[in-house]
């Protein structure tokens, strides 16, 4: 089965998602991605959803469980670039992706993880 | 109100709802829809597309791009022979599933869509229609 790739920058761990998933990808890569920060022991996730043009519930699961996992693990999760008609969807859907710590841009979300990895986690919010 | 193109897909495997997703997208821009309300329209229907899955088993949608006078319009209808819906108040709340989901399956695709039926027998399987307007 195809894998989405995970990048490894400093104590971060760098995810770009640029195919529409099936549920199977998308479970495949939040279990990739716990693996990945247990073995590294990497302070942050960052995931760019800057592609995906559509996020329904089960990816919506997907993005709050990886944060859940890694946040047991001191790692913090960032989503980065969701689309405004995907926000606006995913709202009325139900989902307000409680415990998700979300930012505009990649910037934004590294400057996030590095307040997290400094210790200082007074910046940003989270989205729920 | 006449149909312009009809189609009908399976719905057996992940890839099928990643297709369905695809084909609603492309008539959604066909229809003149704003990409909120191509996306909303997709995003039901990929929730449609995986209850028929995980909760019936397989089964099919049947996809009808319409004109209505001035209007244009996607109608979707998903349909299962799976074990069908005992409750259907309690299906639509928020929160309940009995699949593992988060439970925001059927009524996050009413509250995404401008018309929304559906008809369940059990143990003979659930059709869900959902139309969707320029």
């Amino acid at each position: 089965m195809d894998r989405i790739p995970i990048l490894k920058m400093g104590n971060c761990l760098l995810v770009t998602i640029q195919v529409d998933m099936h549920d199977e990808l998308a479970s495949a890569l939040q279990e990739d991605l716990t693996q990945r920060v247990s073995e590294s022991g990497a302070r942050g996730v960052l995931i760019d959803i800057s592609a995906l043009e559509v996020v329904d519930s089960f990816i919506g699961r997907m993005l709050a469980n990886i944060a859940a996992l890694s946040r047991i693990m001191d790692a913090r999760t960032v989503v980065v670039g969701m689309r405004p008609a995907v926000a606006i969807t995913l709202v009325e859907l139900g989902l307000a992706l409680p415990g998700v710590r979300t930012a505009l841009d990649v910037e934004r979300g590294m400057n996030l993880i590095a307040d997290h990895a400094a210790g200082n986690g007074t910046h940003g919010r989270p989205a729920g | 109100m006449a149909v312009l193109r009809d189609d009908v897909k399976p719905i057996r495997s992940g890839e099928d709802v990643v297709l369905v997703r695809r084909i609603v997208r492309e008539w959604s821009i066909e229809a003149g829809f704003s990409l909120v309300d191509q996306t909303k329209l997709v995003t039901a229907a990929s929730e449609l597309a995986r209850n028929a899955l995980q909760h019936g088993g397989g089964g099919s949608v049947r996809m009808e791009l319409l004109n209505d006078g001035p209007r244009r319009g996607i109608r979707l209808e998903f349909a299962d022979e799976g074990p069908g819906i005992a409750d259907l108040e309690r299906a639509m709340q928020d929160g309940f599933s009995t699949g593992g989901g988060l439970g925001l399956g059927l009524g996050g695709a009413r509250r995404l869509t401008e018309e929304f039926h559906v008809d369940s027998t059990p143990g003979q399987g659930t059709r869900v229609r959902i139309a969707r307007w320029r």
